[in-house]
């Protein structure tokens, strides 16, 4: 465990810090044309007619394009493809697209996108999860036959039996609401014509794989006619695979038809408006407990809104389900999920995918049982976590990795100065206007995709002539150093210094679909594979030299830029040993595959081994609420992951600070509100995303046990730093105010001295 | 109509003065590390410093900064390339992750270390508090003010730019 300061690595920090990094906005190319969305005011209507011969007319308008000029496929989805790239049918959310003007300039084509008209039926809007799922309830895709999405379950045990074990029984109901992702950069895509008929697209996104299926599906041509070129990105979170790859089909689209570059611009407006968001959910969560302190069953109902369109949301709340009790061994659980479809906006993938809102429920649901039967809420945590050798709740043993829940736990205990701290809490008493809390949380996370998709990633090394090294992996840079990382693996699996080896600019044309850059995956996955082929680029390199070296293909080593035979004997240098390749017509160029271990799910009883391997994770946060105001003050967070093994250390410290922050958002501040199936804060002045004075001093405890199915020992750390801080919160707020919050965001009134007796509910 | 930027001087056609300033430095002077995030002056990405003072220039013209002294991030640097301790400190300390708010946060802490060489890191919460970052939590950004402040101690205005 570590918390010190080492000097950042990033092979794009000079670049950014310059200003001369060049996103796609910042690409010009000659003769550009410019496109605009057209939204109409509709929440849910069926279209009759989209009107755009005025638009057409307006001065600098080259083109307004409809679902009508579409000449390949117009639906798109990874699960169900029922987004549309322009709204054909109906219009299903405040956000549906229906037509995109194309100008001169961007001025010019939002101007005319005003003039584009729909004459369309207004439908009954279907705004609450649970009215879609009435009998009779107004559909939002007639085809699909009911608003039901997707259900998940697990059954495990006897549930009936589980109960009657229990000396208590505890039920509560929870919600969390609907966040914005708020990356920095709003969507963005350029798409350019190229003379031997490829259509190549920079964007926004961090799916470039699925931007090119959409793409070359949108055009109804191959995928080896569309390439995606890697272009830094300004944050995604989860927010640029889908939506993302659609605005890049629809300037791809247009400069196909026009035979010119295409750059399409969101403003901050379009973009809340029209991309997805994280589910807000509604849980029912039972939980029996015997009085010394063990969970003997588990009983939840999920409901999650997945808005218009299906997106990701089967997986969000596979993810939900599989985890739905935290970090705790229950032999008796019956989960039922519900992912629905409403008039809401879309919701699909944003880091932390279906744990965040699991995870408020259930670290809030540990320590009430634990106060119902008298035990120290940490005590109560000991005694149900998972441990090395558990059987999750979906079958699942533990056993391959090492399972490190206490040693996270202890770490943040031990750092904070918990029980001390605890035992200061106000308990909504105090002398002064501040209320003090301490609160804890703790998770267990599936790494990678698990059962949701083929997991695989691959890599290519290629050294050049004179030594340099060029490198290109199947995982995207969304800001988050994905390609330092694998620099740094690539050059410490061959003994070589960092300057030797660049980064190729991503290209979907060069490294095979290796999925998208999502799940907290980069790393293990992509880092894998480069670990991989750096070992056969070593085998290729060991069988030219060892004759040199005079001794046997394994005994050739790599280290300080020289290849080494036995410990006396001769070496040569790396770029010596490149020289004699190329005489010897050998390529040093290695191929290497990561391919994700067997995971395996069955959907009718929802057990199995869900996920390759688990990280483990603990957050705990201080804070005070002021009794006149109910205004929180955050004071200081600290976090324990581990993370496998830290691979650029203060990149991983960026992960940690970064998670919380957003977590403390989606405890406090975050909330998308809407009114009638409008959105009413479109921009970063009313979604409030959290500022540097409403966030505390944090600490990072990086915990590093390698595991040992990852080629690198790395494991995942994107997304457990974001899914536990909104529950800590909650739990400090609870020993601040001795009130329970259950629902998101946590918003405080003025806080009375005497507690009325129904709130006083634990 | 004169502008003073990055140390050069520059003459500029009085109808120029009303476009917006953010898309004249983009667009015309393809000094595109003033990113537009949000058109309201709300998130900072698109920060400059005027006379030393940061400028939210989304919702500015070029007219309103005629005369002044304009620093972007493209002039931060030193001619040769040298980073400014500052750049380098950003670059250290990891306070960089996606960098679309890097130019602007670079140059608010600019302006404010001009002023305050010795700051707390409350007070460099309260001068960073404009600008909007989603990816770093903050931490490691005022880890880098604080570990570049040092260069600025005793240092004029004009001295502190390299």
């Amino acid at each position: 465990m570590s918390a010190e300061k080492n000097k950042a690595w990033r092979n794009d920090a000079h670049a950014k810090v310059t200003g001369r990094a060049k996103f796609t906005d910042d690409l010009k190319f000659a003769r550009c044309l410019h496109a605009a969305p057209v939204y109409s005011d509709y929440v849910h209507a069926k279209i009759i007619r989209v009107v755009t011969e005025d638009a057409a007319k307006a001065p600098g308008v080259v083109k307004v394009l409809t679902a009508c000029d579409v000449p390949g496929t117009n639906r798109f989805g990874q699960i169900i493809r029922d987004f549309r790239i322009f709204a054909d049918d109906k219009i299903r959310y405040h956000g549906d697209v229906v037509a995109m003007v194309v100008g001169e300039t961007r001025d010019l084509a939002i101007r005319a996108a005003a003039l584009v008209r729909v004459e369309a039926t207004p439908l009954h809007a279907v705004l609450d999860p649970e009215e879609a799922l009435r009998p009779g309830a107004v559909l939002v895709h007639e085809q699909h036959g009911s608003n039901l999405v997707n259900t998940h379950r697990v059954r495990r045990g006897d549930i009936d039996d589980g109960f009657r074990q229990a000396d208590f029984v505890i039920e509560e109901n929870f919600r969390t609401q609907t966040i914005e992702h708020a990356y920095m950069e709003p969507e963005v895509a350029v798409s350019v014509p190229r003379p031997d008929g490829v259509i190549e697209v920079c964007g926004s996104m961090q799916h470039p794989f699925s931007t090119r299926r959409f793409v070359a599906a949108c055009l109804g041509v191959p995928l080896s006619e569309v390439e995606v070129i890697g272009t830094p990105m300004g944050g995604g979170f989860g927010g640029k695979d889908d939506t993302a790859a659609i605005v890049c089909a629809r300037t791809a689209l247009a400069a196909k038809l026009l035979g010119r570059p295409v750059k399409m611009v969101y403003r901050r407006d379009w973009s809340i408006r029209e991309s997805y968001k994280r589910h807000p959910y509604r849980v029912n969560y039972k939980m029996g407990v015997t009085k010394d302190g063990h969970i003997t069953a588990v009983q939840c109902k999920i409901l999650a809104d997945g808005g218009a369109y299906c997106s990701v949301t089967p997986w969000v709340t596979w993810r939900s389900t599989v985890q739905c009790c935290g970090p705790y061994v229950v032999e008796n659980v019956h989960c039922d999920t519900q992912g629905v479809y409403t008039n809401n906006i879309v919701a699909g993938a944003m880091r932390g995918f279906g744990s965040p809102q699991m995870n408020f429920v259930v670290e809030q649901m540990v320590e009430i049982a634990a106060k119902k039967v008298g035990l120290f809420s940490i005590e109560f945590r000991r005694r149900n976590m998972v441990r090395q050798g558990s059987v999750t709740i979906t079958g699942q043993k533990l056993d391959t990795h090492k399972v490190a829940m206490d040693e996270v736990l202890d770490a943040v205990l031990k750092e904070t100065g918990y029980e001390e701290k605890l035992a200061k809490c106000s308990h909504g008493k105090s002398a002064t206007d501040e209320l003090y809390g301490i609160g804890l949380a703790m998770s267990y996370r599936g790494v990678s995709l698990g059962a949701e998709g083929v997991d695989f990633c691959a890599a290519i090394i290629n050294v050049q002539p004179d030594g340099s090294i060029l490198l290109e992996v199947g995982v995207h840079e969304n800001g988050q150093g994905a390609e330092s990382a694998m620099s740094l693996l690539a050059a410490q699996e061959l003994g070589v210094s960092l300057g030797r080896i660049r980064y190729r600019r991503a290209s979907t044309s060069t490294v095979p679909d290796s999925g998208t850059t999502v799940a907290s995956r980069g790393t293990i996955m992509g880092g894998g594979a480069v670990t991989l082929a750096a070992r056969e680029l070593k085998q290729k390199i060991a069988e030219a030299v060892c004759e040199k070296l005079q001794c046997a293909i394994a005994d050739v080593r790599f280290a300080n830029d020289r290849i080494l035979g036995r410990t006396d004997g001769e070496t040569i240098s790396f770029d010596e040993a490149i020289r004699q390749m190329f005489q010897t017509q050998r390529f040093p160029h290695a191929f290497g595959v990561f391919r994700a271990p067997r995971v395996s799910w069955d959907e009718h009883t929802g057990q199995g081994d869900a996920y390759f391997t688990w990280v483990y994770g603990c957050q705990a946060v201080e804070l005070t609420v002021n009794k006149k105001t109910g205004k929180v003050k955050l004071l200081h967070a600290t976090a324990a992951h581990d993370v496998g093994r830290a691979v650029n250390r203060e990149m991983v410290r960026g992960q940690f600070f970064g998670g919380m922050a957003m977590a403390a958002g989606y405890g406090l501040h975050e909330e998308i509100n809407s009114k009638d199936g409008r959105i009413t804060n479109l921009n970063l002045n009313t979604y409030r995303i959290p500022r540097a004075m409403d966030l505390p001093e944090m600490t990072a405890l990086i915990v590093e046990n390698p595991d040992p199915q990852s080629p690198t020992g790395a494991k995942a750390l994107g997304e457990p730093t974001t899914e536990i801080l909104a529950p800590a919160i909650a739990n400090a707020i609870y020993h601040a105010t001795g009130k329970r919050e259950f629902a998101l965001p946590i918003k405080l009134s003025a806080q009375p001295e005497e507690l009325p007796e129904e709130e006083c509910r634990l | 109509m004169r502008l003073h930027l990055n140390g050069r001087e520059l003459e500029v056609a009085e109808a120029v003065g009303e476009r917006r300033l953010v898309e004249f430095l983009r667009d015309e002077l393809d000094l595109t590390g003033a990113k537009n995030a949000c058109d309201i002056g709300a998130c900072g990405a698109c920060t400059i410093l005027l006379d030393d003072e940061p400028m939210k220039i989304c919702i500015k013209r070029v007219k309103d900064v005629a005369g002044h002294r304009i620093l972007t991030i493209e002039g931060m640097a030193a001619p040769d390339g040298t980073l400014h301790p500052l750049q380098q400190a950003f670059v250290e300390c990891g306070a960089i992750q996606c960098g679309f708010c890097t130019p602007g946060m670079v140059l608010v802490a600019h302006a404010f270390l001009l002023k305050n060489p010795r700051p707390t890191r409350d007070q460099i919460r309260k001068a960073i508090n404009g600008n909007l970052c989603r990816c770093t939590g903050y931490h490691q950004i005022i880890d880098a003010i604080e570990e570049a402040a040092v260069h600025y101690l005793g240092a004029t205005a004009a001295a502190a730019r390299v």
